[in-house]
């Protein structure tokens, strides 16, 4: 198992190489002049090439890159354009943000698409896997920020349940910052009350994001644990006098749940990449926006910093993915 | 020995597929019995239903089938009608099946030892301390002639030869005492060497340790050596049914007398044609007896009714008009 994790982080240490050459690349051949947009018509040229010799825009593409990656693996993205400040400082204050719903939604969408395709399998073609097939059906084919919107108008605007709007009310003790994400920071701080505050806040876009990447789940579970059910060492299970129970739990579940971790990460790659248009509706000061202005401002720096990140998530997903299969499945982990 | 009550008796057993088709009438009422101790063989050609029989008496048909009607008895009581629990202690103690394909029949996602283990666990009448367990499973696993138990316990499925696979199949069935085991031709999936060592392995282990066994297979050297007596199916239905010698000597059935003369012979100068035809449509099968458009000596009355088994001469019965009672065929 451990030579298979040391194979796994130096593959992704390839991988995330490769990604860098990418990203650096996809920021540049963007059109548009980012130090001209940063400063605007009215600068003359010169200050402009000031600038632009700061950025190291002036040098080749190659030495550009030297310069930025090795920034990079220091965790030093460069200045923002547009915010005149580290992007560094910037992605501490904006990603936990995006990390707290991300994290929470994922959470979910693991959890309850696990338990919806588990029921429908166990009591598979009654009313109540016709109830998560249609749920499922729905989950996959509306886009999150559809839900974002409903979510609001019902709980938020009809119902007056849910806060709508940023990560915590007003007059409510905001907790320290330690790890950034509101949930957390009020649980290590003993703050009880920003604690409640905050998981009201986090719910609805939670939930909103949640949705597509459950419904999946929920149905590749089902299914997959619907299809075993019929395989031959599950009737040798029953015809050796094995309960129910354990066959279901045990039998059917381990090798069923292999398909689920693999969309489980397909999931939460979703749902990262939801989390911007959530985001917005919800007004979450996380990163979405920021990285949205960024590109609009063709602000380099911004750009790849945050793509990077994002790969980054990915990355460290798809090693745990890997992980949790290889330990359900020895046919990878001893091959 | 003849005259013992049946341990396992069959009777009239209907199977139906529904299929988006429609119905498929798979098994028309197949009868057969297995006393104590017995050695039976079932033959047949692919898609007669002898996976579906031993699968209906294990009660481990897929979702689409229906058991249409009859009642398989084991020691006198109906599994077809018995309860979770009891159905649940007669797979544990009753009667266990050994799968066609070891390769499908094991996990793949637990190891050897874990799959024998839950399976000893089971059919234990009383907690036994895991580390027993384990005792146990490796002495199964010495029985089936596995060299080096505690490697093949600690190995997934994956891990093992077809051979090993099937032996450890062989081992959880048999390994825990049962009193019937059924073998749905076990080491087809295996070449003819293995498969061969394979029923073998199932002889010796039944003979020792006196259990009865239904042993599927197209091997009829196999059956010849292995059984007291067999069981020839065509189409979902029994059509003879004799002690091993006599069937092989003198078979009365039309389609027994073609299968046999299948068997190629190193003597003989030509290679049998087969049986012209197919099995039949089971959405549409044919009137009265199923084997009558395959059949040489069919004549009309045949598509009348089904015939019914009779009994020819002692222990030896077949479901043919066209056969005279009394043995000897009327050729």
């Amino acid at each position: 198992m451990l030579s298979y994790l040391g194979k796994r982080l130096v593959g992704a240490v390839f991988v995330l190489a490769g990604l860098s050459v990418v990203i650096f690349l996809i920021a540049r051949v963007v059109p548009g002049d980012p130090v001209r947009m940063a400063l605007g018509p009215q600068a003359p040229q010169a200050v402009v090439e000031d600038l632009r010799k700061q950025l190291h825009l002036d040098k080749p593409l190659h030495v550009q890159y030297y310069y930025w990656v090795s920034g990079a693996v220091r965790g030093d993205f460069g200045i923002s354009l547009m915010t005149n400040r580290p992007v560094t400082a910037d992605l501490k204050e904006y990603l936990p943000a995006t990390l707290e719903l991300v994290l929470f939604a994922s959470i979910l969408h693991g959890l309850f698409g696990l338990i919806l395709g588990i029921v429908a399998a166990a009591y598979s073609d009654s009313w109540l896997d016709n109830f998560v097939r249609v749920f499922a059906y729905i989950g996959v084919t509306t886009p999150g920020f559809v839900f974002a919107v409903l979510f609001m108008l019902i709980f938020g605007y009809w119902w007056h349940l849910l806060p709508v709007i940023g990560r915590i009310g007003y007059g409510v003790t905001v907790p320290p910052t330690i790890t950034g994400m509101m949930t957390v920071d009020s649980l290590l701080t003993g703050n009880l009350p920003a604690f409640a505050d905050a998981l009201k806040h986090l719910i609805l876009p939670s939930v909103a994001l949640s949705m597509g990447a459950m419904s999946q789940e929920a149905r590749i579970t089902r299914s997959s644990m619907v299809e075993n059910l019929n395989k031959d060492y599950i009737y040798m299970s029953v015809a050796q006098g094995i309960p129910r129970r354990i066959i279901m739990r045990k039998y059917l579940l381990k090798p069923s749940l292999i398909p689920t971790v693999t969309v489980f990460g397909l999931g939460c790659a979703s749902t990262m990449a939801g989390a911007f248009l959530v985001e917005l509706i919800f007004n979450w000061p996380g990163f979405a926006r920021y990285g949205i202005t960024g590109m609009l401002m063709k602000d380099l720096n911004v750009i790849s910093a945050t793509v990077l990140v994002v790969a980054l998530c990915f990355v460290v997903v798809n090693i745990i993915v890997d992980l949790v299969v290889a330990y359900l499945d020895p046919r990878i982990r001893l091959q | 020995m003849a005259t013992a009550e049946p341990l396992l008796d069959v009777r009239d057993l209907r199977v139906s597929f529904r299929v988006f088709r429609g119905t498929l009438s798979v098994l028309d009422g197949v009868t057969l019995a297995v006393r104590p101790g017995e050695r039976v063989g079932l033959i047949g050609e692919t898609g007669c239903g002898k996976t579906t029989t031993l699968r209906a008496i294990m009660r481990i048909l897929p979702r689409e089938a229906r058991v249409g009607g009859g009642q398989v008895l084991f020691a006198g009581r109906d599994v077809l009608s018995m309860n979770a629990g009891d159905l649940s202690a007669f797979r544990r103690k009753g009667a266990s099946l050994v799968f066609q394909d070891p390769t499908a029949a094991l996990n793949p996602v637990f190891t050897v030892g874990q799959l024998l283990d839950e399976v000893i666990k089971y059919s234990q009448g009383r907690a036994m301390p895991a580390k027993e367990r384990r005792a146990v499973a490796a002495a199964a696993l010495r029985d089936v002639a596995l060299p080096d138990p505690a490697r093949i316990l600690n190995s997934y499925p994956f891990q093992l030869s077809g051979g090993m696979r099937q032996r450890v199949c062989i081992a959880m069935a048999i390994g825990v005492n049962r009193e019937l085991i059924l073998a749905d031709e076990p080491g087809t999936s295996l070449d003819v060497t293995i498969q061969d060592q394979i029923l073998r392995l199932i002889s010796d282990l039944v003979a020792k340790r006196n259990v009865a066994v239904v042993l599927v297979t197209h091997s009829l050297g196999v059956v010849r050596e292995t059984t007291d007596r067999v069981y020839v199916m065509y189409a979902g239905s029994i059509v003879e049914s004799a002690p091993v010698k006599e069937l092989f000597r003198a078979p009365l059935h039309p389609y027994t007398v073609a299968l046999l003369e299948c068997i190629p012979k190193l003597s003989g100068e030509r290679i049998s044609q087969g049986i012209p035809g197919s099995m039949p449509d089971y959405l549409h099968p044919p009137r009265g007896c199923r084997y009558q458009p395959r059949c040489p000596r069919a004549e009309e009355g045949c598509a009348a009714g089904r015939p019914p088994m009779r009994e020819v001469a002692p222990g030896h019965s077949v479901a043919c008009y066209r056969v005279a009672a009394q043995g000897g065929e009327d050729r």
